[in-house]
């Protein structure tokens, strides 16, 4: 047996089609990508060396550049004080075990499988600035026809981007944290009601720092899914009006496809990457002191 | 005994709201296909529809080519899911139970792919995909999508292949079976669970693409449903049951999907999270 698991030409022969694929279509085009982003290069034109040029041009002196980094932080920041603890809240509340605890964890998870299009389509006509939802709620409220176009005012646009992208994945981020609840022994709380804590004490003090690994899971997750934002902005405003709602990942793309700027969006993209790892990297760091008090328990 | 009740009480409002918050909009979207313009714009915003106007769905699927976008939705997710998944399975089995030294190298090289974000690596992707000649057609969407697919699909996959006893296939090469039959008939058989919850995950993120069909698609045949919805939303963007129609012709899958499988799916987005 151990001479054909350790055969070379099956092990190749296994390995090799998804790792040529996933080379070929994803490591080279990203590689190409970051040599791209040290160039001034249209795609047609000859390639100029520009070295960080680009990106000091955009972290100094692309305006609607520095909007959209402020913006995918004001995403991330939503994603961390909003999504999350509600997400934990409800998780805590469905594994402490109630009536209709599988109906609940599947309702809140539907807007996790549909669509982004879909979504973002959704909520477009829910603010509508004649017939939407939210205007008719309003119009409810002061019984007179309530009129305000959130989409294309600047002081709402952005908003209105915010608000489904945090909604969607509330029930993403209540799943982890069940998963991970449910994977406490039930020891630890047995032994807590015993000494006669109380939910709210189980809660702060035994359940969330046993969590800790799975809070930085979630963190990262709605970190880096914050700062790529696409999608819902690309369907619900598509970075409009005047440029107020865009994110790094609208701009780069509208460089890229719109304007053939190749060398500076490629810039912009890998800024985005070069963010992702270095915010995971500093959420790791902040949680190891924290995962360390976890696995000590 | 009150006060519990109270708590109680509010515990389940609070569950009842939120439950409310994300259901309400699908609520709203299923009902406004089913209506008139007259109906959604001004008689009965939020209600269920007076008369039910099944004609929106005729006029989607006849009018604005909705099926043809359908089908290709349904042909890029299924072949996606079975390449994916056998390529990523013959991956993982070489990663988890073959013997050679780069193994946990190659392992640590896929999961890069689940941090990078996807749009880091689109334009070069672009030019490849057109000098190869495939930008726009079938493999144009194809090769991304299960190149896409393959990083999470390693992770679950070798996951569970690590947890399989060694007896399972010892017996087999004992008997004198090859490799290609241990793998097949043993092996694929006993990864089954771990094989349905990856092919959810490539599901998911397949029939829900925008970014990669939008930009490298431009033949109308060729299209995926979100995009073609989302052209046909500016299309007829007065026409709200219309679109409703084809926003609920393009959802209805992934929600059919997981209700028949809410727990494998649930499971696999958890799988991916944990691993990742």
């Amino acid at each position: 047996m151990n001479k054909m698991l350790g055969s070379k030409k099956y092990i190749i022969l296994f390995v090799m089609p998804a790792l040529f694929i996933f080379v070929c279509f994803t490591i080279g085009p990203l590689i190409t990508s970051g040599i791209y982003s040290l160039f001034d290069y249209d795609g047609i034109g000859k390639m100029d060396f520009a070295g960080l040029g680009n990106y000091m041009k955009a972290i100094t002196d692309d305006r609607h550049f520095l909007g959209a980094v402020k913006n995918s932080w004001i995403l991330a920041l939503a994603s961390i004080l909003i999504q999350l603890p509600v997400a934990l809240f409800l998780a805590l509340i469905l594994a402490r075990g109630v009536k209709g605890e599988k109906y609940f964890r599947t309702i809140y998870f539907v807007p996790v499988v549909i669509s982004s299009m879909v979504i973002g389509q959704l909520w477009m006509k829910i603010f509508h600035s004649e017939y939407g939802l939210l205007n008719i709620f309003i119009g409810m409220f002061t019984k007179e026809p309530f009129e305000f176009s959130w989409l294309t005012d600047p002081r709402t646009a952005f908003l209105c981007t915010v608000i489904p992208s945090v909604w969607q994945f509330v029930g993403y981020h209540m799943l982890i944290f069940y998963a991970g609840i449910k994977s406490i022994s039930t020891d630890y709380y047995e032994a807590a009601r015993i000494d006669g804590a109380d939910h709210k004490q189980i809660s702060f003090r035994i359940i969330i720092p046993l969590l800790a690994p799975v809070i930085k899971t979630c963190m990262i997750f709605a970190l880096t899914g914050s700062l790529r934002a696409f999608d819902l902005i690309y369907v619900i405003t598509g970075g409009g009006p005047n440029h107020v709602s865009e994110v790094p990942a609208t701009l780069m793309y509208s460089n890229l496809f719109r304007k053939g700027l190749y060398g500076y969006g490629s810039a912009q993209a890998f800024f985005i990457v070069i963010e992702c790892v270095i915010l995971s990297a500093i959420i790791g760091k902040l949680f190891r002191q924290a995962e360390e008090n976890a696995s000590a328990i | 005994m009150k006060g519990k009740f109270r708590k109680n009480g509010l515990k389940y409002f609070f569950l009842i709201v939120v439950a409310l918050i994300q259901l309400f909009p699908l609520y709203w979207l299923i009902t406004f296909s089913l209506k008139s313009n007259i109906e959604i714009f001004g008689e009965n915003v939020i209600g269920l529809p007076q008369s039910w106007r099944f004609d929106n769905y005729l006029e989607a699927v006849t009018k604005a080519g909705i099926m043809r976008y359908f089908f290709n939705s349904v042909f890029y997710s299924v072949i996606t899911v079975f390449v994916a998944g056998l390529i990523t399975a013959m991956a993982a089995y070489a990663i988890s139970r073959m013997i050679w030294k780069l193994k946990g190298f190659v392992f640590g090289f896929f999961s890069i792919g689940i941090m990078i974000p996807a749009q880091a690596a689109l334009l070069p992707l672009f030019q490849v995909l057109d000098k190869l000649g495939l930008k726009g057609g079938y493999m144009g969407l194809l090769i991304p999508y299960i190149a896409g697919a393959i990083p999470m699909s390693v992770m679950i996959l070798s996951g569970f292949f690590k947890g399989i006893p060694k007896e399972m296939e010892e017996a087999a090469y004992l008997d004198g079976c090859g490799i290609f039959r241990c793998f097949f008939e043993i092996m694929i058989p006993i990864i089954r669970p771990a094989l349905a919850t990856a092919s959810i995950f490539s599901f998911l993120g397949t029939w829900n693409e925008l970014m990669l069909a939008n930009t490298f698609v431009d033949k109308d045949i060729y299209r995926t449903l979100p995009v073609g919805i989302m052209s046909f939303a500016g299309q007829y963007s007065t026409d709200w049951g219309l679109i409703g129609a084809g926003m609920v012709i393009a959802t209805l899958p992934t929600i059919l999907i997981y209700f028949m499988l809410s727990n494998q799916v649930q499971e696999s987005l958890v799988a991916g999270a944990i691993k990742g």
